[in-house]
């Protein structure tokens, strides 16, 4: 039996928790070294509060909140967000980031979904939006 | 400063890039992902990141890529990244400003398997004032 999912269809919350060893896992993992996700000496030198995550840690957790409801990764056609402030990250300790999702969009089998994250009730994407085909 | 006339220009990457399962593997295993049959949707940005601060930071366009940050990031995906994949890449500099000295660079990926597209993607670049 298919569910139809119409506008409107609320997609259950997630709450990831983030750490300083999954951005060291992410930067081997994405190639991207940034001394900003791993460093607070040289975070703070330029002028951030501390390390912060990756934009596109957050945006692949929350790819993957998408694709756990739309049916694997091979479910997604698109996908965009803004970063609007950081997921900031102490040593020691796991933040959380909180992902929710709204259909917005059926048309024909494509779904539309607006997304929100946020980290210490902060949001930090901006126009989060995914186009998936729900299997 | 950003070269002016490199607006719209278009550069072709290395010849091909090849997708191991054990870097897929790896990207999966950072946001809990187990099936890995096909790449996660955000996984080509490590193809296209470094492609872009390989042309970016060439002498003659000259970008900063030590106050980078990233503004907003968007994936088509017309066809899944797997294993075994050999990739092309090329890259557009679609448009540049300056606001409040922040320098503000977007630019393109398109990525082929042979004459297929497979993602294209934007990235807006912040090069902090």
């Amino acid at each position: 039996m298919t569910t139809k999912i119409d506008v409107g269809f609320v997609i259950p919350e997630r709450v990831v928790l983030i750490d300083r060893q999954m951005l060291k896992a992410y930067a081997d993992a994405s190639g991207d070294q940034n001394p900003i996700h791993q460093n607070e000496e040289f975070a703070v030198s330029v002028g951030l509060p501390n390390v912060i995550a990756h934009g596109m840690l957050t945006m692949a957790l929350v790819g993957k909140y998408v694709t756990d409801w739309s049916g694997g990764t091979a479910s997604v056609k698109e996908f965009g967000a803004r970063f609007i402030k950081p997921v900031i990250v102490p040593a020691g300790e796991k933040v959380d980031l909180t992902i929710n999702g709204t259909v917005t969009e059926v048309s024909g089998d494509q779904i539309k979904i607006d997304l929100v994250a946020t980290s210490a009730g902060i949001k930090v994407l901006g126009m989060a939006k995914a186009v998936v085909i729900k299997k | 400063m950003l070269a002016p006339d490199s607006v719209g220009s278009t550069f072709a990457g290395a010849d091909s890039i090849s997708i191991s399962q054990s870097e897929i593997d790896a990207f999966a295993a950072v946001i809990g992902e187990t099936d890995t049959t096909s790449a996660p949707p955000t996984f080509t940005i490590r193809i296209s990141l470094d492609q872009f601060q390989n042309i970016l930071t060439q002498p003659e366009i000259g970008l900063d890529w030590s106050r980078l940050v990233h503004g907003d990031q968007k994936f088509e995906i017309f066809a899944q990244v797997k294993a075994g994949d050999s990739l092309s890449c090329s890259a557009t500099i679609e448009s540049y400003r300056v606001a409040a000295g922040n320098e503000i660079v977007s630019v393109r990926s398109d990525l082929h398997r042979g004459a297929e597209l497979v993602v294209s993607s934007w990235s807006t670049l912040v090069v902090r004032a």
